[in-house]
């Protein structure tokens, strides 16, 4: 390292860290809004100390014993809420059912499709000479539709369908205006579809992340805002005496989606090397900036509210939003570590990558303080496991992912399979498996019923673990052997291929298995909807008949 | 400090000056370069091609950036030397890529110059590399009965020889794009960097 890449590195991190302690300085001259109160504001009346798990009320009990919180264990009625308190938060925990209906099942249904299609494109890469007769069923375009499913049709749309939900929750009042968020689901679904028709045939934009033409952005971004009306201002018009920090993440991530995609799509405004920055940019902060912010309001609401213990340290979480704001929103170009891109802006993304650690270490010291020593809750609690495995992925990508930005490891990882089991582990094994808790916590109570097979909540939970695991280890492993083999080169290039063949069909087995838990969601949620009709034995249900 | 307005309001001023750094400052910057003098723009055909590359998306197998000898080993592998801004002058959309489950495309014409090598090899690469997996791209090309006038004819190895493979316009386009991926000319920009290095 010279001295002026020296110098640059030692600058970006102080100006970092400066606006950093700026910000919490100013803002943490109200104490309040940092101290353990402010934490205990998802829990209403007596409901702090008690559990709250509607995916399985016959293991309340088990549960509350388990997060020992409480000495007797007792469950009370109603939750520790009081009749008139129920009734509240029955009306909230309904008032958006018609768009958070809109948004999980249309999200369900594509994450079933994008499944597929990614098994399918799995099977691409070691099958070459499989589905080539048109070019619509290549895998130079099943592979974008896959990425495109997945993100905009499941992970975004179920990250909606949660704030949705979640939002009447924080500001302790119904949903206002739900019809805009069910408009804006109905638009954000012709979008996807169009893109995925488009895809097919070939109408790409061309870009990473950024495949769908600019009539679909634009038809996303207005049904991004569509939806974003009630949720702004629910918040707006909140009864709850502190805005959680889950409602930080969840609202600033429906102002930042627009900024980045507008930006990102803006046609014609872009040219050469500049385009693969703008495209890295955004396609690192649409992870960081909106995924990650669903995953993290989830875990940040959940895990605390199942246990019925305020999380570790609020203070820590503010430090954690602002940090992640200021960083995450620099390190894109990590990916072009190695491109036509000048030292400084590499240099730039490298340094925040590694000053991730950071946020990532204050969310971590928050979610897992909060389970630690109640492990064995998570053998009564569904939602519970999907949410503290999420978050405990989370942890681990992001470490992963401020080492992978080092120039020493970056040289082996990039351009290889590492690279994709990375983003599965991060998309699917933190993002989609806290989308997973939420819905099997929201469901019930949006709806008043159970889940009526708690089985098939276990096989869903087993199947996506265990075929992440073996993705997400395959894949890596495979990634490092292809990535050895392409830096020596007295190897042909075809060792490099050949070394990753074993480790495609463990990633084949891993999305098997995945896409058949999916399935069972899928097939869990239908049933929820539209099945039998068993009304939940909750006390809390009782009022709201 | 628990207001909605101005938590929403800081977040979306963090975005907006931190994309001051990473979008607005290098697009001034990148505006600013001027293209390689040895590049030339794409004909009709080679652009056509070159859409038929992003529309089949050959990206997500292959990047388009060699990298520096210093850091990798890509111009070892024949990938050429290492890419510079002005060599992309005229790539819209950009293809650089992030994946090599096949080789670096940047210089691709230059190692392999022979049309018929790239039919050959887009009708079945297994064809002239065992074990690729690479898919196949049997749809680009049209067995006829015997060649019309003008008909590109194409060879491929071990298969079957009744009537003639000749290649649809799709493929004739694309294999245009292929032989232009050349950017072996000297950079002006590496001179350029390397005169301000031993200035200072
Ligand atoms: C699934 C991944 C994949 C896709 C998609 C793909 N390729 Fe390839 N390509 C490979 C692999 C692997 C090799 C190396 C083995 C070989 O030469 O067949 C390769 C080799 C090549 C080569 C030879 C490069 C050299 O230096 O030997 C060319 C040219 C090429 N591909 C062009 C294309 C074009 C054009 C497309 C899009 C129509 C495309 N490829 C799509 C995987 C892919
Ligand atoms: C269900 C089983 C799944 C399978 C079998 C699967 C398979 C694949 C495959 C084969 C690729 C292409 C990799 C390549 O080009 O070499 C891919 C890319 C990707 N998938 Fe999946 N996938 C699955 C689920 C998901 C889910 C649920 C998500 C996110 C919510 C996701 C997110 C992504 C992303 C972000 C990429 C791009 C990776 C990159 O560019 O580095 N996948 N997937």
């Amino acid at each position: 390292m010279n001295g002026t890449v020296l110098r640059l590195v030692l600058f970006t991190f102080l100006t970092g860290m400066a606006s950093l302690i700026t910000l919490i300085a100013l803002l943490s001259r109200d104490r309040k809004s940092f101290g353990p109160a402010a934490a205990r504001v998802i829990f209403e009346g007596k409901e702090e100390g008690q559990v709250e798990e509607p995916a399985s009320p016959s293991t309340l009990s088990a549960l509350a014993s388990a997060a020992g919180t409480h000495k007797n264990s007792t469950v009370l009625k109603g939750g520790g809420l009081s009749d008139e308190e129920l009734e509240d938060r029955v009306r909230a925990d309904q008032s958006s059912k018609k768009p958070v209906l809109w948004f999980l099942l249309s999200a369900v249904f594509w994450l079933a499709f994008g499944s597929i299609l990614g098994l399918i494109v799995s099977l691409k890469l070691t099958f070459p000479d499989w589905l080539v007769s048109h070019a619509a069923v290549t895998f130079g375009r099943l592979r974008p539709l896959h990425l495109n499913l997945v993100i905009y049709g499941w992970a975004s749309m179920a990250g909606m369908a949660s704030t949705l939900w979640l939002i009447p929750r924080l500001a302790h009042r119904p949903l206002v205006q739900p019809n805009f968020a069910v408009a804006g689901a109905v638009l954000w679904n012709a979008g996807v579809l169009l893109g995925t028709v488009s895809l097919f045939v070939g109408v790409t934009d061309g870009v990473e992340w950024l495949e769908y033409p600019f009539g679909v952005d634009l038809i996303l971004v207005v049904a991004g805002a569509l939806t974003g009306v009630p949720i702004l201002t629910t918040l707006a018009k909140r009864k709850a005496p502190h805005l959680y920090v889950s409602a930080w993440y969840l609202g600033a991530a429906l102002l930042w989606f627009p900024i980045l995609f507008g930006v990102a799509n803006a046609p014609r405004l872009h040219f050469g090397v500049e385009h693969a920055v703008v495209n890295w940019w955004f396609a690192h902060n649409v992870l960081g900036l909106w995924l990650t912010p669903f995953g993290l309001g989830i875990a940040y609401y959940l895990i605390p509210k199942v246990l019925g213990r305020p999380v570790h340290s609020y203070g820590l979480s503010m430090v954690g939003f602002w940090s992640l704001a200021i960083f995450y929103s620099q390190v894109g170009m990590h990916h072009l570590i190695g491109g036509p891109v000048p030292t400084w802006l590499i240099t730039v993304s490298i340094v925040h990558s590694v000053m991730m650690f950071l946020p990532v270490l204050a969310v971590a010291i928050n979610h897992h303080s909060t389970m630690f020593g109640r492990f064995s809750a998570l053998k009564h609690s569904p939602v519970l496991r999907f949410a503290v495995v999420g978050s405990m992925m989370y942890t681990f990508t992001s470490f992963q992912g401020s080492l992978e930005s080092l120039r020493v490891v970056n040289r082996l990882t990039h351009f290889t399979h590492f690279t994709v089991a990375h983003a599965h582990f991060g998309a699917y094994g933190f993002v989609s498996f806290e989308l997973f808790a939420a819905a099997y916590f929201l469901l019930p109570r949006l709806l008043g019923r159970e889940w009526t097979k708690p089985a098939w909540i276990s096989i869903h939970f087993w199947t996506t673990l265990s075929g992440i695991l073996i993705y997400g280890i395959g894949l890596s492993i495979g990634g490092i052997l292809q990535g050895r083999a392409m830096l020596d080169a007295s190897k042909p290039f075809m060792t490099s291929v050949l070394v990753t063949i074993p480790w495609l069909h463990a990633r084949t087995v891993g999305g098997l298995l995945m896409t058949i838990g999916h399935l069972v969601f899928a097939a869990n949620i239908v049933r929820m909807v539209v099945g039998e009709r068993v009304k939940t034995s909750l006390p809390r249900a009782e009022v709201a008949s | 400090m628990n207001k909605l307005s101005v938590v929403l309001l800081l977040a979306v001023a963090i975005l907006l000056l931190t994309a001051m750094t990473l979008v607005v400052v290098p697009y001034r910057q990148f505006a600013a370069i001027s293209k390689e003098e040895g590049l030339a723009d794409y004909t009709t055909l080679q652009q056509e091609g070159r859409d038929q590359y992003v529309s089949l998306g050959c990206v997500y197998c292959h990047s388009q950036q060699p990298r520096d000898p210093g850091f990798a080993p890509d111009g070892e592998r024949g990938w050429g030397r290492p890419s510079t801004p002005g060599d992309y002058a005229y790539d819209y959309p950009h293809q650089l890529g992030t994946m090599r489950t096949g080789p670096d495309l940047f210089n691709v014409g230059a190692r392999l110059p022979e049309a018929n090598w790239h039919y050959a090899h887009l009708y079945q690469p297994r064809s002239l590399v065992p074990h690729s997996v690479m898919p196949s791209y049997p749809f680009l090309f049209e067995r006829k009965e015997q060649a019309a006038p003008g008909d590109v004819v194409v060879k491929v190895p071990g298969s079957p020889t009744t009537g003639v493979l000749v290649a649809r316009h799709e493929a004739k386009a694309l294999v245009a794009y292929l032989q232009s991926l050349d950017h072996t000319y000297p950079s002006t920009f590496i001179d350029k960097l390397a005169n301000e290095e031993s200035k200072k």
